[in-house]
């Protein structure tokens, strides 16, 4: 792998970390009740903070000057970033939040414990080693409120089968690996994306079957975040997340 | 909020910190299970690091003493001063007691 490539790994580690984040914060003082307010906005801070470990990670790894991990996240553009299609997916109801954390989180646990146990890059594994307990967590909570709302009420099993059903289609970007992620795992430093998948299957099965709810067929999927092409919502969220430090360039707390 | 047709049960919520021997009592949060109490607790009493166990206990099963009862239930203790161990005399050896 080369140093572009790496870099280029690292980024994604971070926009998928960076941008799920923004999305939960969209949530703080609108969630159903307050404890699940602070729920969604502690993971959405534990994001952040992993965030900013692998974008520093990749900006000393630029070409020229070292970049920040601000720099990074607040004046790139649109084209730039390299997040999965399903993080960016608007909030919609609270089923639609959750089940989107829900697919994200084993994705990202399984993903993390694999970078934790490499040695090709050793500070990456140390980001990862603690972000496997924040994502523990994560997933945890999801899994539960996906059991509690598919094995809860008529109308909460049908909103939350219909929220599956709709963000499924963004599942096969997260396995579908491109010439960056098969330099990233040939170097060790990401798994094999089948490997994960497998995993994935077990654990995102088993909690549907707790949750009495149906997992849907591998259809068309839609990709295009990897490589920077992004859908409709995605430009509002950067332009409300970047629009401060663009308009004060310099502005601090 | 008091519509509790709506609303999910109210559990107090009792955390054990890294120096404290026992569980304190820190609030109440609402949760429609135990295990979904313990998951806001973590959230919302130890996101500081304040504790390393959680007790979660329905606030429907906590009695409580009266107000009106105070009188009788604790100002018998006021004038009885020897119940404290303040009468013994301790060797200069016995430190930090």
């Amino acid at each position: 792998m080369n140093k572009s490539q790496h870099k280029q790994t690292l980024l994604r580690l971070g926009d998928d970390a960076l941008i799920l984040g923004q999305r939960l914060g969209e949530w703080c003082g609108h969630a159903p009740a307050l404890e699940e307010d602070i729920a969604l906005t502690n993971i959405a801070l534990d994001l952040i903070g992993q965030t900013q470990s692998y974008l520093s990670l990749a900006g000393s790894l630029n070409e020229g000057d070292t970049q920040t991990d601000d720099q990074l996240a607040f004046h790139r553009i649109e084209r730039d970033f390299q997040n999965l299609l399903l993080v960016e997916q608007p909030n919609g109801d609270f089923g639609d939040t959750i089940v989107r954390q829900f697919l994200f989180d084993y994705y990202a646990l399984f993903r993390a414990e694999h970078i934790a146990s490499q040695t090709f890059d050793l500070d990456t594994a140390a980001v990862a080693a603690k972000a496997i307990k924040e994502i523990r967590y994560h997933a945890d909570h999801s899994s539960k409120w996906v059991i509690r709302l598919g094995d809860g009420t008529t109308e909460s099993h049908s909103r939350v089968q219909k929220s599956l059903n709709e963000l499924w289609k963004f599942t096969g970007e997260m396995f579908t690996a491109d010439e960056i992620d098969i330099a990233a795992a040939d170097s060790g430093l990401l798994p094999y994306l089948d490997t994960i998948k497998t995993k994935w299957d077990l654990a995102i099965d088993s909690v549907l079957k707790k949750a009495t709810l149906h997992r849907p067929e591998d259809g068309w999927m839609q990709k295009g975040g990897r490589s920077g092409i992004h859908t409709e919502s995605f430009g509002f969220l950067l332009a409300e997340m970047q629009s401060l430090p663009r308009t004060y360039p310099d502005a601090t707390w | 909020m008091s519509d509790t047709k709506n609303n999910w049960p109210l559990w107090e919520i009792f955390i054990r910190s890294k120096q404290g021997l026992g569980h304190k009592h820190v609030g109440s949060l609402h949760a429609s299970d135990a295990e979904m109490a313990i998951g806001n607790a973590r959230d919302v009493y130890t996101r500081r690091q304040e504790g390393v166990s959680i007790w979660v206990v329905p606030s429907e099963s906590i009695s409580a003493s009266s107000p009106e009862d105070s009188e009788a239930l604790f100002d018998p203790a006021n004038d009885k001063v020897y119940r404290h161990p303040t009468f013994f005399v301790l060797p200069d050896e016995v430190n930090h007691m």
